[in-house]
Formats: structure tokens, sequence, C-alpha cells
């Protein structure tokens, strides 16, 4: 043998060992944030929830569409009574470390939600008493009354399941871990960047391309673009509206968008604490005068370069659950005027306190121009984001520019926040109106979706008219990606799903 | 000198406590409850009343502040309430970030600084003094983040040399760990260049009009020599304290270049906590900047009586 054959050999040896390594492909997404607690349990942020869906499958899942489809749990139903929730789980699934995942893991799950020390679940499933296991894969979820948004509540963090073992070993969980999704934790350096590589023996791993996933958390949404056209990154989430054009000039990206289910509005205190006391937060004239002097559509428009959706409901249009009787009310100066005039409050004084982000304060401009025209004086009062939280719960506050990140059920964007009994610390505005009352909770408890339409169209009748909130926009998430991605689905949740992804 | 040294470091304490109570006293006046910006959008009334008692925010000022520092004597700087993890954990993988981009920015600002400063007083009131001063003008007066931006659309998106942002730690890749601060640590050290040859110019020019340096001229010294040897020892002496200074300025000023360029260093870390109202964090990461701060004059003060021995009487 000669020596070049030796040397073509030994490179042929090199090329076939070092092969499947150089193939290893890594999907690189750009966060708006850092996570917080990686524990689905103790979680809070949205951001968590996109690494949670590389990591923690769920019991079940939504589709684009929001409807309820099989995750962890393959089939299910609602007893009789809509006092219990039986559900057939997947067989032959594991958890990371191994451990099977079964009945007794979903137990435990649900148990853990409901009792660990600052748990953010318990709230979301506190309809739950008990879990009855029927068989090694049949679980049933009792509840003390019937509440249908349990199974969005299931769709999201409170259905992820992580391993019994591992969440009792005694070490911080969220520092390691460990669930039943496509890919496991493997390195968190705090602030810059979360590192997952592919379970092997995940029960759905045809659909997983990617060997690895980095999460790195970019907040400024120039650098995090930049960092995508300069091949550094894949896929980013939240790209600026004012950023699609660029990304739709250039060859080597695409863009992906969806309309969310988070609203923008603007809160108004009614009656917590003497901030209230003002024609704004007195009188519903002054409030939909308000509302009649802002053109949203303009608005979505100027500071959105109309990629958002306009809207006047705590559902997007096109939702199931958006009531379509009740359009949008187009800009009308004069008849606002004139409900000013018959409050006698020809030229109201309004602070409005908006959190420092630039688009946000933009349209606060917007609206403060617009307003201007029918005789309102709108103060901007700009507030960091934390600040401007605490003021609104201490009732410091007159009208406040926030929106709500959204929920898959209707009832997580509306009941908290227009409910008599609902936390202070989130019905800011301290509304409570009856009628309003008896409506959400016939809502929570009706089986199906059109008698559930029904009392959301009751709630919508009041809440609109009272105005405790003037919804204005709903935002759409916009990613951006290199071309060369395949597979990407954007969901109203706006979590990147991993299913599905690879390169070309 | 050993004296000076002890009496230096005996300062320490009482100036570390009074770091301490102010760090933790202008915390408290930010507006903004923790365990409502740390209970998440929920905002669940039992996750913000266990986020208050775990954390002591439900104990009187005193207390929580004597509670702090009886961890703190103990080694114990409390945890990060966001992500649960033990503050010295986080100084521990940050502090030798930021400290690797700030000794880079100040060799590139010693580098571009010193060598400018004696340019422009040996050849003063000339195009070349002119121009240097002009160029420190600019230096000082571009803003970091827009720079940073500037550079990161100029090398990375358009000529795709540079990643964008990021740090990889040296032990990965030296190579793309050079690569990833090298944007970084110019911009830092072009504002501090900027200030260091300002002094250095104006330092220069005194020794120079000084009679010793007549005098060494005189000796028929080279000009080469009487510059290096002679008076740019004397006019360093200010310099170097300025160095030490501005060191301690690129450990906790490095704020918005983290910011722009998401290293995971210090300064990133202190805006994060204080945003999240993290403060276990704030008070950790600030008492340890303080401390490094302090510990860098003291170094600049050994350094000056190194350089002038004419101090150590």
């Amino acid at each position: 043998m000669t020596r070049r054959k030796v040397i073509a050999g030994l490179c042929l040896l090199f090329a076939l060992v070092a092969g499947p390594a150089l193939a290893e492909t890594t999907l690189r997404i750009g966060l708006a944030e850092d996570p917080d607690l990686l524990d689905p349990t103790l979680a809070r942020t949205y951001v968590g929830r996109i690494v949670f869906a590389s990591m923690c499958d769920k019991l079940v899942d939504i589709s684009p569409e929001l409807d309820f489809v099989p995750q962890l749990a393959t089939e299910w139903h609602w007893t009789d009574d809509n006092k219990g929730l039986v559900m057939k789980l997947r067989q032959g699934v594991k958890f990371q470390d191994g451990e099977p995942f079964d009945a007794a893991a979903v137990k435990f799950n649900i148990e853990r939600h409901l009792s660990l020390p600052g748990s953010n679940r318990k709230a979301e499933i506190s309809a739950v008493t008990g879990v009855e296991i029927i068989d090694d894969q049949t679980v049933k979820l009792v509840l003390s009354t019937p509440f249908a948004p349990l199974l969005a509540a299931l769709s999201d963090r409170a259905g992820m399941m992580v391993a019994p073992n591992a969440a009792q070993a005694g070490a911080e969980f969220s520092a390691h871990p460990v669930c039943a999704g496509p890919y496991k934790f493997v390195q968190r350096v705090a602030q810059d960047r979360i590192i997952l590589e592919r379970f092997a023996d995940y029960w759905n791993k045809d659909a997983i391309h990617f060997d690895r996933i980095e999460f790195l958390p970019i907040p400024d949404s120039t650098v995090r673009l930049a960092n995508l056209q300069s091949g550094g990154l894949d896929l980013i989430e939240r790209l600026a509206a004012t950023d699609v054009a660029a990304v739709e000039g250039d060859k080597k990206l695409k863009q992906a968008q969806i309309t969310s289910l988070a609203y923008q509005g603007i809160t108004i205190n009614l009656a917590n604490g003497p901030k209230a006391q003002n024609p704004l937060g007195q009188d519903p004239r002054v409030r939909q005068a308000l509302e009649l002097s802002i053109d949203r559509g303009a608005l979505n428009k100027v500071v959105f370069n109309g990629l958002f959706e306009p809207g006047n409901q705590w559902e997007p249009p096109g939702n199931p659950y958006h009531i379509k009787d009740i359009p949008i009310a187009g800009r009308d100066v004069a008849k606002a005027k004139q409900l000013l005039a018959d409050a006698k409050a020809p030229h109201p004084t309004v602070t409005i306190m908006v959190p420092t982000n630039p688009e946000t304060l933009q349209a606060a401009q917007v609206i403060q121009a617009m307003a201007g025209e029918a005789g309102f004086d709108i103060k901007i009062e700009a507030t960091e984001f934390a600040s401007s939280l605490d003021l609104a719960v201490k009732g410091d506050y007159q009208a406040y520019l926030v929106g709500w990140s959204g929920r898959t059920d209707p009832d997580g964007n509306i009941y908290n926040f227009a409910a008599c009994k609902a936390p202070p610390a989130l019905n800011v505005t301290h509304y409570c109106n009856q009628q309003v009352d008896q409506e959400l909770n016939a809502a929570r408890t009706a089986a199906s979706q059109s008698d559930r339409v029904a009392h959301y169209a009751k709630v919508a009748e009041h809440l609109l008219n009272d105005r405790p909130i003037i919804y204005l926009w709903h935002p759409k998430w916009l990613y951006a990606m290199t071309a060369k991605l395949n597979g990407f689905t954007p969901y109203p949740d706006g979590l990147i799903r991993p299913q599905g992804l690879n390169m070309q | 000198m050993i004296a000076f040294l002890l009496r230096r470091l005996a300062l320490l304490v009482p100036t570390l406590f009074f770091v301490s109570v102010l760090i933790f006293g202008l915390q408290q006046l930010l507006p903004g409850d923790p365990a409502t910006a740390l209970a998440g959008e929920e905002r669940d009334p039992t996750v913000i009343a266990f986020l208050r008692q775990k954390y002591h925010l439900d104990q009187p000022l005193p207390v929580r502040y004597g509670l702090w520092i009886k961890g703190v004597l103990q080694g114990d700087f409390g945890e990060s309430i966001r992500i649960r993890r033990p503050v010295l954990d986080l100084v521990e993988e940050k502090l030798p970030v930021t400290g690797e981009l700030a000794l880079l920015a100040f060799v590139i600002a010693v580098a571009i600084g010193v060598p400018a400063g004696i340019l422009a007083a040996v050849k003063n009131n000339t195009a070349v003094d002119y121009g240097a001063t002009m160029a420190a003008l600019w230096g000082l007066s571009i803003p970091n983040f827009w720079l940073g931006i500037l550079l990161i659309l100029l090398f990375s998106v358009q000529l795709g040399w540079l990643p964008a942002s990021g740090f990889v730690p040296p032990a990965e890749s030296l190579k793309q760990n050079l690569l990833t601060l090298i944007m970084p640590a110019f911009v830092l050290g072009n504002a501090i260049a900027a200030i260091m040859m300002r002094h250095t110019r104006s330092a220069m020019l005194q020794v120079l009009g000084a009679d010793y340096v007549r005098t060494a001229r005189a000796k028929g010294l080279t000009e080469r020599r009487v510059v290096l040897r002679h008076a740019l020892r004397n006019a360093l002496v200010p310099v170097v304290t300025l160095g030490a200074l501005e060191f301690g300025a690129l450990l906790s000023g490095a704020v918005l270049t983290e910011q722009v360029f998401t290293i995971p260093g210090f300064g990133k870390l202190i805006v994060d906590a204080v945003f999240n109202r993290d403060y276990a964090v704030v008070q950790g990461v600030v008492l340890c900047t303080a401390l490094a701060y302090i510990l860098l004059n003291l170094l600049a003060d050994v350094a000056y009586v190194l350089i002038n021995p004419r101090l150590r009487a």
C-alpha cells in the first residue's frame, strides 16, 4: 500500500467518524428577553414559555386555529356533570431522565401546581380539587365546580409535565429542569444563552430535525435583527413592526406573522381611590367621547405601519369568542364634542400613564393629538413598567395605556379585569357590575362554545358601554428567519414549536 | 509604604459600610414593589404574599438591612429572586466577562490615547495636534450605544466580518472570544482614549516646559530620549490615576455597551436586576463594584509612589 493510499484511507476514516459530528445541526433563536425560572409551576414570563415549548410537552396543545389537539393526552371528555375531566394518556412516553410518563406522574404534577409555595399555576387550575388515577394511562381531574377554561390552562404551563423523581430530588429544579418534550436541558448562562439538545427517546422524534436549540436573549430589536442578518441567528421573535419591510427586502430572510391573543387598551380608573374622581373616571359619556375621538385604523398605520389589528374587545377579530355584533365604532369628533358638552366637561384634562416603551409612547402621542381635537387635554406620564404597575395597583393613576399578553381561553382575557371578586392587583379600575359578574361566571361553567359566546356577548353589551378599558389594538407576533428555515408555523399564543422545523 | 497600605486598607471598612447603606437606602427609593414586579403578569395575591415573606420584603427596612449585612459578612449575598441563583455565583460568572471587556477596552484606550497625547504635545499647535484634539473631541462626544449600533451594522450586517453580539468564553474559543469582544472593547475604549489623550497632552505640555527638561535638552540628549525618558515619566503620574479610575469606571460603566452588544457581564446584570427589582442582585453587584473601585484607587496610589519616588517620603 502506497503512502498516498494510506493517507486517503485515513482521510476517509476521519470523514466517516467526523461526518456525524460535523452534520450536527443547531437552531439559534433570538429572544426579546431573558426567561425567568425554568420550572413550569413557578415560571411567569411569556418568553419562558417559548423555551418550554421545546422542552416540556403539555397534556393538550392548541392548533393555529385555537382548537385543542392531543399532545401527552390522546383523548379526553368531560363527565356528565362537567365536574370531571377524564384524560387518556399517550403510551410509551418517557421523561428526559428515562422515568416513564403515566397517570401517577400527572397526579404528581397537578398536585405540585396546586401546592408548591409560590406556584403561579394554582390560580389557573384552582377549580381542581383532586386527581383520580383510573388506570396507568387514564386520569380524572375532579373539579369543585364546572370550569370551562381548564382545558386551555392544560394547553399551557399548567399542562406541562415535569419528571416527578427529578422534581423531588431536592436541588433547585429550575436549574436542571426535566420534562417530556423534544429537547432536554443542557446549560443556561443567565442573560446569555439557554442550550437544549435533542431527546433521543422523544415520543414524536420524527418531527424533530435539529440536534440542538440555542436560545439567545437579545433585548434590542435592532441588534436582534442584525444578528439574524449577519447569520448569528436563524430565527428571531418580536421583530419590530418598523423592520418588517427591511426583512421583506432581504432575499436571505423571510418573515411570518399572526394576530396574537393579546390586547392593548386604555385602562381607566373608575373607583380605585381618589384619583378616580375626575370626569373620565366618573362619567361614561366622557369615556365614550375619548373612544370616539380615536381613529384606531390611523393609529395602527402611523405607529405600527398598519401591521397590527385594530380592536374594540378583549378578543381579536377572527377569534371564536370575538363578538361580531359589536363592530369598531368609527371616529366621530363631532359626537365626542357633543358628549363632552353634555357631560359639562368640554375640555377635560386626562393624565395617561404610559410604560416607557418607544412604540407605546408613540401611540400615546397619537392618541393625545386625536383626543385633543375633541377637546381633551391629554398629559402623557411616561413611567418605567414596574413602577407603572405599582402605581396602577395603588390607584395612583387616571388612565393607563397598557396591555395583556392574552390567554387561549377568553376567561383569561376578561375575568380578572372585570369581575367584582377579581384580584385588585389585576382589576386596577375596581370595576364592578353585578350583571357582568353573573355572565362571566355563567361563561365559566357553560360547556358548549356557543353558550359561552352568548354569555360573553352579554358581558360585552355592558362592559363596552361602561368602558373600564377602551380596547385599541391587538398586536401581531412578528418573526423573522433565515430563508433556509422551513416548517415554521406561527401560533396565536406566540410560542415557537420546534416540531417540523428544518433547515434546507 | 506598609503603614500607608495598612492605613488605606483600614479605611476600606467604613467606606464599604457607607456604600452598603447607600446602596440599600437608594434602592428603596425606587418606585415599584419587587413582589408585584416578580409575581408576573398574573399578579396572584398568594404568590405576592409568598414572595414578600420568602425574601423578607414584609419586614421593616432596618431589619432587612441587618439580615442582608449579616449574610454578606458570612459570605452570603442572598439569591436572585428572578432566577433563584446565589448572587455570588452570578458575580463570579459575570465578573470575568466584564473584566476581560474592560481590560481590552483599557488596552485600546492606552494604545490610542497615550501615544496620541504625547504626539499632540510634542507637535503642539500643528496639524497633528489639531487632528488629535479633534479626534478626541469626537471620541468624547459620540454616544456609545450609537457608535455600537453603527459598528454592528457595518462590520456584522454589511461586511459580515464580526459577530453582531454575544459572548464566547475564551476557554471555548479564544478566536471567537476576541471576535465578539473587539467591537464593544473599541466602543468602550474609544471614549477613554479621548480622555487619556487630553490628559496626557496637557500633562506633557506642562512637563515639556519644565526646567529639568530644558536641562536635559541642554545636555544634548536626543529629543526622543528627553520625551520618553524624562518628560513622560513625570507626565504619567496624573495619567495613571486617571487610568485606574477609568478602569474602575469601565467595570461599572460598561452598562450601555453591554446592553447593545448583549454581553452577559456586570452592566447587563445590574440593569436587568434594576428593571426586575431584583434587590439582592443590585446590592451584591454594586457592593462588589464599589470594592473593585476602591481597590483600584489604592493600586493607583501605590503606582504613583512607584513611578514618582519623591512621593515615598
